[in-house]
């Protein structure tokens, strides 16, 4: 008899979800369909992002803010990374698609085989900040090539006197982004320029692992966004570099923004297809909320909003989308 | 006589201590295995529970996931857990019990069956991504389910699904063969006998072993991120067909950020999922007691 209860158990568990299942249905369509007849604003729909993680923080806050205004809109956040954000998007299966880096030729092509058109808007800079242990009282500031001559694979150990001349003979601990992320892509742009990156170079997805690396270790010198640098600047001392009118220049909100802190600045991007944007509504109110909120939210969570102009900017474009 | 007698004895005495001497070493060596990991444990639970206890509330079970730690809940993710496991643990379950009733109790030992068997022992060991993938290709893009519940709660399943059927199958081998003759001695069929003899005293195996492959399905991210599953969920599934998020995506996502509140969200986090994982663990001793009492 025993197999008997638990067969009928499991069926009775089984079909409990069901209805639960079909209960919850029938009542989100009943709200929807108040929503609908009460607010007359209210949209509907779902609306599907995917993408870098870095740009998730920024992401996260206005899907936060949206479903407040707009509850029966579901939106959705993940965190793929750029590269994989765009084969989502590729596919069809997102209308935005976050990014740490312009979108690349290859994807670009993809996109436009597979006949989508996309939009590309810029939501806020982040400051690629690189950083040296607490107790290295040498490195004052680095240059474009110094920092090329560290980083780039030479087939030997780099220490700190090859970089310049009365520099500890410490071999440079090196941490970097993994390969995948947004970061290094940036990274290897600017500076590496497609080079081969140091092979004693510790990679991690994870920046934390990062942050650890340099506190830890008095050789050691990393690059992550300047949020993670902000939230542990105590322990970390970040290094100012040099940009291409000769000064050195600390990663700052105020010199992120202008510009002056170069060329590790980087923009941050979403993607959105712009027949989503013309045949949803909700698609097309989300990009527009998406542009009138970025500068706060962003700062909000660490990085740092664009000019004022390059938003309305923007919203024009969306509007000529429509 | 005597003498050699004594002599002999005295040896015996001086190999005595040896052994006894060894015997104190090897179990202070199985001791000091223990102690470790008991303390690594220790610490790992005390360093969770201190970062994350202060973060435990009502709101954190009320509330959706939010840029703002304070604000920040795991309702979603606590729900579309529960959600992927109403799927994965019938389909684990049943394809899993099924074969391993199939190749113990119906399969002819052939070199066919012998190869099925190692393979899905090989299948196993295989990397929780390599499911994703999978499920990604079939579930998502092939049968169009999109990242929805059903979606991932069958790559679930089919990761879990060789750990089910290995050890429902040493729980059914483990069957005394008398038992078996004795039913079909009386002219019972081999339904009959499966049915009334042998799952009876298989269940307790089969759901100590499943119950901790289930688990494995509660914590593992890879699969899930692979699969495509959001991060940022801000309403609850209401079918399987729907988007979801949950618990593992949740804390990877914390544990990423910059801010340290986060890290703490994540460990509170981690405290719920230890939660569920104890609470499964104690359904299977609770199953397994029941039924061995019988």
């Amino acid at each position: 008899m025993k197999p008997v209860k638990v067969l009928s158990l499991s069926a009775l568990l089984g079909s409990a979800l069901v209805l639960g299942a079909c209960s919850d249905d029938a009542e989100t369509g009943a709200t929807t369909d108040e929503g609908t007849e009460g607010g007359g604003e209210q949209l509907q729909g779902e609306i599907a992002i995917d993408g870098s993680s870095t740009v998730y923080p920024i992401a996260e806050a206005v899907a936060e803010e949206f479903m407040l205004e707009q509850p029966d809109v579901q939106v959705t956040v993940g965190l793929s990374g750029t590269g994989g954000g765009f084969e989502k998007f590729i596919a069809g299966e997102t209308q935005f698609s976050n990014a740490s880096r312009p979108i690349k030729d290859e994807e670009s092509q993809a996109l436009a085989d597979a006949g989508i058109e996309f939009t590309e808007l810029q939501l806020a800079y982040d400051g690629l900040s690189v950083v040296v242990n607490k107790d290295n009282d040498w490195v004052d500031q680095l240059t474009v090539d110094e920092l090329k001559k560290m980083w780039v694979d030479n087939g030997t150990a780099v220490k700190w006197s090859d970089v310049r001349e009365g520099w500890p003979e410490e071999e440079i601990k090196f941490y970097s982004p993994g390969t995948d992320s947004g970061t290094y892509d940036y990274f290897n742009e600017v500076i590496l320029e497609d080079a081969q990156i140091n092979k004693t170079a510790t990679l991690s997805e994870d920046d934390n692992v990062l942050v650890q690396g340099v506190t830890g270790d008095a050789n050691a010198i990393g690059y992550f966004g300047y949020a993670y640098y902000l939230e542990n600047k105590d322990n970390i001392k970040v290094v100012p570099i040099v940009n291409e009118a000769g000064e050195a220049v600390e990663p700052n909100a105020e010199t992120i923004e202008s510009g002056e802190y170069a060329p590790l600045s980087r923009p941050l991007f979403t993607y959105v297809s712009n027949a989503a944007i013309a045949d949803e509504e909700a698609v097309a109110a989300y990009a527009q909320f998406t542009l009138e909120n970025a500068a706060a939210l962003a700062e909000d969570v660490g990085y740092v909003s664009l000019p004022e102009e390059k938003y309305t900017e923007q919203l024009e474009t969306i509007e000529g989308l429509k | 006589m005597e003498n050699t007698a004594r002599v002999k004895s005295e040896e015996m005495v001086g190999r005595i201590d040896g052994r006894l001497m060894k015997n104190k070493v090897i179990k202070g060596i199985f001791l000091a295995a223990t102690a470790f990991t008991t303390i690594i444990l220790m610490v790992l639970l005390y360093r969770i529970i201190s970062q994350g206890a202060p973060y435990l509330s009502w709101d954190f079970f009320q509330n959706f996931a939010s840029r703002r730690p304070e604000q920040a809940g795991i309702k979603a993710a606590v729900i579309g857990t529960i959600w992927m496991m109403s799927v994965v643990i019938p389909t684990a379950a049943i394809l899993g019990v099924g074969t391993a009733i199939y190749l113990e109790e119906y399969a002819k030992k052939s070199a066919l069956t012998r190869w099925i068997q190692m393979n899905i022992s090989n299948l196993a060991g295989v990397p929780s991504v390599v499911f994703g993938l999978l499920g990604l290709t079939i579930f998502v893009r092939v049968f169009g389910f999109g990242n929805t519940i059903i979606a991932a709660g069958f790559t679930m399943a089919l990761l879990v699904l060789p750990v089910v059927i290995v050890a429902s199958q040493e729980a059914i081998r483990a069957v005394p063969n008398e038992l078996k003759e004795a039913s079909f001695g009386l002219g019972a069929t081999k339904w009959q006998t499966i049915y009334r003899v042998v799952l009876p005293y298989a269940i307790p195996g089969i759901a100590t072993g499943s119950i901790l492959a289930f688990s494995r399905a509660i914590g593992e991210t890879a699969p899930l991120i692979v699969v495509g599953i959001p991060t940022f969920v801000a309403f609850l599934p209401s079918g399987y067909l729907d988007q979801f998020t949950a618990l593992p995506m949740q804390i990877y996502n914390w544990t990423s950020r910059p801010q340290v509140e986060f890290h703490n969200l994540a460990a509170a986090g981690i405290i719920i999922l230890l939660a569920v994982l104890i609470l499964m663990n104690s359904v299977a001793v609770w199953i397994r007691n029941r039924f061995q009492a019988r």
